[in-house]
């Protein structure tokens, strides 16, 4: 995606002064509580702290703090803090310092600013503005520790009808599904982007669960193999991993065309990260970089995709579930309308807040639409022309929490992928410096003294946890509006009122507003 | 555009409500006066505004003839809608729905019927009768302003109107007609201004729907029947269940049982319990008809040629008794409004949640 | 009985095993006020042995044929009878050094003092001891002997 070389030889070349660029954080320590047990300093992969021994003091350098929390987290007198860089450019709502920094760092570098993690500008979470319904005397609401609250999730191609002989036998052949216990799955996140530990973690958590992980186009490692009736594999542009085995090992395979962090870039794993664990899994030479093209190059356009699709289903003789994944642009409803016509069993959208390892800042921030528009769009779109039936929809793009996976499935998604969610919740703290390879959580790294830091055993039940956590809260929500089964959920926008939308807003998203 | 939807309509009906439904068995036609006796025992369960009947068996002598009642609120609708029925139908006969002046009514709309036929469309060869029947429906719903189709189907009438029922079947003077089944609704609506085409039964074709509850899956349900063409035009949840059985039992030709499996099905740890071969079937019709599950609480009675079907939703949040008393199959609310009429049935249940049960004329069921 | 397992690929080597134990072997328990105050008097009983970026935290193993215990010449070494742990009484210990020289996995170090400090005694009273309580990445963990 990005020729780092380039930008590291015009570094060296024209070595200029850093002292225009500031630093992002400042890194605060309590001398009254601080023991100096080095603890902070021994978990920074950025080297910020530092004990002198001479006079007992620790000292820290701020301008190598990325935000992390790692030091706070495992402080044990809780005398380190760390707090944003307050601002310091005479007030201007357009030259915002952010703006301001930005050229700075470009006017020494000379290349493309890189970031990792969602886009994280003040754009509206349309989520936050959708309220959900719920029963008052003329429904009963439902207690679903006490009565059935089903979730139980279908995926795939469904037959508009079924048949029956005329013994009552049914004759229809129904395409192979993924079954859900809870209508959440993980994210496409390539074990090359995560830790082996993280990538392990995931496919436990969603064998425990009931659910899916999604290997993304990090091939499948033999360790994960075992839990590969729970894992979807991802044929991206790279083709990293992929054979036939690969293929038919997993519940279902996903083609990627494109993810909601940088719709229409591809991706670019450096070879420092390629070691021998990662070169066996996708298949390519140790410590050459994986270099994804941002287009397949066998998919310039629609029956391209086709016969991709069906070259897959051929490949695991239609016993598995084809997808297709895209990033949410602006004709994502004519797209996904494509995809399903190609032969897509489900269609997953990823939204411009969806996450990555490593993004231009620019595209992050500024490419892309709104999950919950998509969603909308994409649902109408599949019922309008009849074929809503014949693929399921999956979306992506930054899901925080149960209401926000209900919200989507209320607008009509089947399931919603969590991809920031499930990393937050092995210990995230969105620093967005993924691309560094510094991991302080040892997530997004394959430095072997950082991935340590990361216990499989630990992050499978945290993200347990969190599953089942929401899916909790999601029966609740369910009982609250006296409904006892997701299918009378999904598509049904009844349940949403919006508030602080246009109605142009409200039309698109196919809701009425508070009060309506 | 100006259409029927632009009415003031509640967004959605819900309440409370009485229902009522009789069929004998043996085919042989008995007067609107007993439905009427039955519904009236449970004056309590509904205000006044919202009574209807259906009945079935009643025009013998043009049961080929779909009988299209309409209300029309202005002279004007009247018009046009009958230079649509000219247009696109053989009108066979028409006249005015005979109606008795009643103290307790008031508001009525101009209420007339029509016996008709369409000839098949050569353009659309695929569109049998029905078909025809069903758009036409629709489309004096949706396009003409102020004209409301009650009821279309062959050798039934629906009759409803704004008022408690036993006053609405005095005033349409239902003890002058005979059929072998009648279906009837009281209405306690919580949320709605009152207007006669809002009003159970709701029909389509000959499926006639009273209903007691309301169906938290109405978002989903009117977009899934949006898929087979039907336009949810009232905003009621009722009209959901009439369309659900036309689209899964002549569209797609389910069983009956299997129709109501759809609607409300078992529980998926039930399913789990079950034989392999019988799994399959509900796991397929689960994943298949989510979209026809009708979720929240709802007693319904349901009427069609030859048949009348009664069932719950699958956790029974709302009241269904059952009764038989010689041929006759007697559903309803409540016990009493069953022992007005039948003071010593032969056997009385309450059925389980989500299980229909199917009174069916020993003749057969024509379709 | 119940033993600290040491799951080395997921020691951190963050050290708060070693600022724990120091605290829990203090007078006071307080982390600030025992540092303080006995940083120099106490020598955890756990140590973080690091090279490169692996490590891993060791403290006594509470062996089975406890060497030190034989090796000890004024009995200060003993088994708890009721919990299996090698315990020392520090009243009876005079500083000879055999057991350090007999330890096979090196886990017990000089005192300041001149006698053995360093000797784990599973935190007696503590339900889980506070090196496994406290390690963030479960790499200490108590588990039950097989």
């Amino acid at each position: 995606m990005l020729n780092t070389d380039n930008i590291r030889s015009r570094q060296e070349r024209s070595a200029l002064p850093k002292w225009l660029v500031q630093s992002d954080f400042v890194v605060d320590r309590d001398e009254s509580r601080c023991i100096q047990c080095e603890v902070c300093a021994r978990q920074c992969a950025n080297e910020v702290h530092e004990l002198d021994a001479d006079i007992m003091e620790m000292f820290s350098e701020s301008e190598l703090c990325v935000g992390c929390h790692r030091c706070v987290s495992l402080c044990p007198t809780n005398a380190v803090s760390v707090r944003e860089v307050e601002l310091d450019f005479r007030p201007n709502s357009n030259w915002t310092a952010p703006m301001i920094r930005n050229v700075y760092k470009q006017a020494e570098h000379g290349g493309v600013l890189l970031t990792g993690m969602g886009n994280p500008e003040e754009l509206p979470v349309y989520w936050d503005r959708m309220l959900l319904n719920a029963s008052q005397v003329t429904n009963p609401s439902i207690d679903p520790l006490r009565e059935p609250m089903e979730l139980l999730t279908h995926l795939g191609e469904k037959p508009q009808a079924l048949e029956f002989d005329e013994n009552g036998a049914l004759k229809t052949q129904i395409a192979p599904q993924l079954e859900l216990h809870v209508p959440v799955m993980f994210s496409a996140m390539s074990y090359g982007s995560i830790s082996y530990h993280a990538s392990i973690a995931l496919a436990q958590a969603a064998h425990e669960v009931g659910t899916y992980a999604n290997t993304g186009e990090g091939g499948l490692h033999e360790d994960i193999a075992e839990y590969a009736d729970n894992m979807i594999v991802q044929v991206a542009s790279g083709r990293f991993g992929v054979d036939a085995d690969y293929l038919n090992a997993a519940a279902a395979v996903e083609i990627k065309i494109g993810q909601g962090a940088k719709p229409g870039i591809g991706g670019h794993l450096p070879g420092e990260k390629v070691d021998a664990e990662i070169s066996a899994t996708r298949m390519i030479p140790q410590g050459t970089d994986a270099l994804s093209p941002a287009p397949h190059h066998d998919i310039y356009s629609i029956e391209d995709l086709r016969q991709l699709i069906f070259a897959i289903k051929e490949a695991t003789r239609y016993r598995k579930p084809v997808g297709v994944k895209i990033a949410a642009v602006h004709h994502v409803a004519a797209i996904a309308s494509g995809a399903v016509r190609a032969g897509a069993d489900f269609v997953a959208i990823d939204g411009y807040r969806g996450g990555t390892g490593a993004a231009p800042t620019m595209i992050r921030d500024n490419v892309g639409i709104p999950i919950e528009f998509a969603t909308a769009a994409v649902d109408a779109r599949l019922r309008e022309e009849g074929i809503r039936h014949e693929a399921s929809l999956i979306v992506a793009g930054s899901f925080r929490c149960a209401a926000d996976v209900v919200k989507a499935i209320a607008l009509g998604a089947d399931a919603c992928y969590i991809g920031t969610a499930a990393l937050v919740a092995m210990g995230c703290h969105l620093c967005q410096k993924c691309y560094t390879g510094k991991c302080n959580w040892g997530i997004a790294t394959q430095d072997p003294a950082l991935t340590r830091r990361l216990n499989p055993n630990i992050a499978t039940r945290r993200l347990v946890n969190v599953l089942e956590s929401w899916s909790h809260e999601i029966q609740e929500i369910m009982g609250g509006m006296g409904i006892n089964a997701i299918e009378s959920l999904r598509g049904n926008r009844d349940h949403i009122r919006g508030v602080n939308m246009s109605d142009r807003e409200l039309a698109i998203l196919g809701i009425s507003a508070a009060g309506e | 555009m100006t259409t029927a939807t632009n009415r003031v309509l509640p967004f959605k009906d819900m309440g409370g409500c009485s229902i009522s439904g009789i069929m004998d068995q043996s085919g042989r036609p008995f007067s609107g006066d007993v439905v009427i006796r039955s519904i009236a025992n449970m004056h309590e369960r509904s205000n006044g505004l919202g009574g209807g009947f259906a009945a079935y068996g009643i025009f013998p002598d043009r049961a080929d003839q779909y009988c299209m009642q309409l209300m029309f609120d202005t002279p004007q609708a009247q018009v046009e809608t009958e230079a649509l029925l000219e247009q696109r139908c053989i009108v066979h006969h028409a006249e005015p729905i005979p109606t008795r002046p009643h103290p307790n009514i008031s508001g009525e709309p101009i209420l007339h019927r029509y016996f008709v036929n369409i000839e098949p469309d050569a353009n659309r060869p695929y569109m049998d009768e029905d078909d025809l029947v069903v758009e036409l429906h629709m489309q004096i719903n949706i396009e003409v302003m102020d004209a409301f189709v009650f009821s279309a189907g062959k050798d039934m009438g629906c009759f409803k109107g704004v008022g408690y029922p036993e006053d609405i079947g005095e005033y349409f003077r239902l003890d002058q007609y005979e059929g072998y089944t009648w279906i009837a609704h009281g209405r306690f609506p919580t949320n709605t201004t009152g207007w006669w085409g809002g009003a159970h039964p709701f029909s389509v074709l000959d499926w006639a729907i009273v209903h007691n509850g309301e169906i938290s899956s109405y978002g989903i349900n009117k977009r899934y029947l949006r898929d087979f063409g039907y336009e949810c035009t009232l905003q009621t949840d009722t009209e959901v269940i009439a369309y659900m059985f036309d689209v899964l039992m002549r569209k797609h030709a389910l069983p009956l049982e299997l129709a109501c499996r759809a609607m409300a099905p078992p529980f998926w740890d039930e399913i789990e319990r079950m034989p392999e071969e019988e799994q399959v079937q509900a796991k397929a019709v689960r994943a298949v008809y989510g979209g026809a599950l009708l979720n929240g609480p709802f007693a319904v009675v349901v009427g069609s040629t030859g048949r009348m079907i009664g069932f719950s939703d699958r956790t029974k949040l709302r009241p269904q008794v059952c009764a038989l008393g010689g041929e006759r199959l007697y559903i309803s609310s409540e016990e009493a409004a069953i022992r007005t009429v039948c003071p010593d049935p032969d056997v009385v249940w309450h059925p389980d949640g989500g299980e229909p049960v199917v009174g069916q004329l020993h003749a057969g069921v024509p379709h | 009985m119940k033993r600290i397992m040491i799951h080395e690929q997921y020691c951190v080597g963050c050290g708060l095993c070693e600022v724990h134990c120091l605290v829990q072997h203090s007078r006071s328990k307080k982390i600030i006020k025992a540092y303080r105050e006995q940083r120099d008097e106490i020598v955890p009983a756990v140590q973080v042995e690091r090279l490169g970026y692996e490590s891993f935290a060791l403290q006594c193993r509470h062996c089975d044929d406890a060497l030190c215990i034989e090796a000890c010449m004024t009995g200060a070494l003993y088994r708890d009878p009721e919990t299996g742990a090698v315990l020392c009484d520090t009243d009876r210990c005079v500083g000879c050094w055999m057991c350090i020289m007999v330890c096979d996995a090196g886990a017990i170090r000089p005192g300041p003092d001149g006698k053995i400090a360093s000797k784990c005694d599973l935190c007696s009273g503590e339900e889980v001891p506070v090196c496994v309580e406290n390690c963030p990445n479960e790499a200490l963990v108590l588990e039950d002997e097989e």
